[in-house]
């Protein structure tokens, strides 16, 4: 896990990118999203309806496991959050396993509801806490999810966002410098023009993640709502 | 009034048995009781994900087959004993996604052959499914994927409360009451056994499976555990932080499963 002030600077600027926003789903294991997802429903009034997989507290559906892959195709769920064991220079996503698919020399747990999602969610945000280059590859060896155009993925040392097909860097973490990211990065990227560094968490964001962000957390994620709260 | 072992007697060898994620409602005292008749061949459908259910009886050798989205002890990670299956070659795995089995089941509860599935299509997964079928949308533009129907012999789940004519209280989790549609037979464990009839109260009808889904249920406090049992208790970490670190190995296995067999 990477120290608290990198994990806020991931969560606010995850928390930006949900601005607006009504309806947003946190998959299981995921407890940065979920942090940033929280902290966007108190940026916005408590108006951005959160469903946190794994958690009775921050359930809204009571038509069984099928209700958000159902409101997903409906159009109504607005953001997810997806990771991988390879995320690559298209946005796609690996959840299966290493080698030939059909019998991986590694396997991961499985592919979940992120071959279905990808498609139908209008801002799937990737996630990685441990940026690497055996993580962050060229290209992925199976393809649980594509990507697509505007995705961006938030890692521990940057935001990148996907222009033409392949990610450019949006933004680095203070700290980072692109020879740094560079051999962090097992792929090849370009920066954009404007690239900088990733605004952290303002001093109202601050105070909320150490306050009601931690405490929503606390149930379903009470590692990182310790982390927060210190 | 059943007994788990009762019900474990209904779940023949080679049997298509449909079975609940950790978080939903695992009936891991029927689990046990399937270890201990050394049952075999079962070909496992998760819902739409297996968990420790799973991973027991692949490590038990009972399981011929699985189909799900996934499988894990949750946040412990890999499951051992699948892993192990896995790597030897003992285990059939049918790759899916949580919507594809949600769909299949939907399938089977309208009694038709298949269901259309939004998105999916420009995942590799299609690859792996030579059994789904990529059409024309007849109704709507581009393609669309159907998926067949699933039809589990049997849903196996453990849940809160029952009546004494055989309605299944399950709360919120529908997940349950889908795959009971779906399924031939439904057999439950509960925890208590209610005085008064679910369907009689709209307030505790709208959360029950009716008894003509549910063909035999057995009274079993803590039939959840170690996984838990949502409303009721919570998962006991330290057992299955155990499990995790013994399954490592065949060895820890066996000890694992020797001393819960041994507590009942």
């Amino acid at each position: 896990m990477p120290d608290r002030e990198r994990l806020s600077i991931m969560i606010a600027a995850i928390a930006r990118l949900l601005q607006g926003l009504r309806h947003v789903a946190v998959g299981a294991a995921s407890p940065v999203p979920a942090a940033a997802t929280l902290l966007a429903r108190e940026l916005a009034g408590r108006r951005l309806v959160v469903s946190i997989l794994g958690s009775a507290q921050h359930n809204p559906f009571t038509d069984g496991g099928r209700e958000l892959f159902d409101c997903a195709a409906q159009g109504r769920l607005d953001a997810f959050f997806l990771s991988g064991a390879q995320i690559d220079a298209t946005g796609a996503v690996n959840l299966l396993g290493l080698g030939d698919p059909r019998a991986p020399d590694r396997r991961f747990l499985g592919n979940f509801g992120a071959p279905y999602l990808a498609s139908l969610v209008p801002n799937v945000i990737l996630c990685r806490t441990d940026h690497g280059p055996r993580s962050l590859v060229e290209k992925v060896d199976f393809v649980t999810a594509p990507g697509r155009d505007g995705q961006r993925l938030v890692t521990d040392r940057c935001v990148f966002v996907r222009v033409d097909g392949r990610f450019v860097l949006e933004s680095r973490h203070a700290g980072e410098t692109s020879d740094s990211l560079r051999a962090a990065t097992g792929f090849a990227f370009a920066e954009k023009p404007d690239a900088g560094i990733t605004p952290g968490p303002d001093a109202r964001m601050r105070d909320l993640l150490e306050g009601p962000v931690a405490e929503a957390m606390q149930a379903v994620y009470p590692d990182l709502a310790a982390l927060l709260r210190r | 009034m059943s007994t788990a072992a009762a019900l474990a007697s209904r779940i023949p060898d080679g049997c298509h048995l449909a079975l609940a994620p950790d978080y939903s409602g695992c009936s891991l005292v029927t689990i046990r009781e399937l270890i201990r008749r050394g049952a075999s061949n079962l070909h496992l459908t998760g819902l739409p994900q297996l968990g420790l259910q799973a991973d027991l009886l692949l490590g038990a050798g009972c399981v011929a087959s699985i189909e799900t989205a996934a499988i894990s002890l949750g946040d412990l990670g890999i499951a051992p004993a699948f892993e192990r299956a896995r790597r030897a070659g003992t285990v059939r795995i049918t790759e899916s996604t949580c919507p594809a089995i949600h769909a299949g089941l939907t399938a089977a509860e309208k009694g038709i052959s298949h269901l259309p599935l939004a998105g999916v299509i420009g995942s590799d997964l299609v690859n792996l499914r030579p059994d789904w079928r990529i059409i024309d949308d007849p109704y709507g533009p581009g393609r669309i994927l159907l998926v067949p129907a699933i039809r589990p012999d049997i849903l196996l789940c453990h849940a809160a409360l029952a009546d004494p004519a055989g309605n299944l209280w399950i709360g919120v989790r529908r997940e349950l009451m889908l795959a009971a549609h779906a399924a031939r037979r439904t057999l439950a464990t509960v925890e208590e056994i209610l005085g008064h009839d679910l369907l009689a109260d709209d307030v505790w009808a709208a959360g029950s499976i009716p008894s003509l889904y549910v063909d035999a249920i057995a009274l079993a406090p803590n039939g959840a555990a170690p996984v838990g049992l949502r409303g009721r208790y919570p998962a006991d970490r330290s057992t299955l932080r155990a499990y995790a670190e013994a399954a490592r190995t065949p060895a820890g296995f066996t000890r694992f499963v020797d001393a819960w067999l041994a507590d009942a």
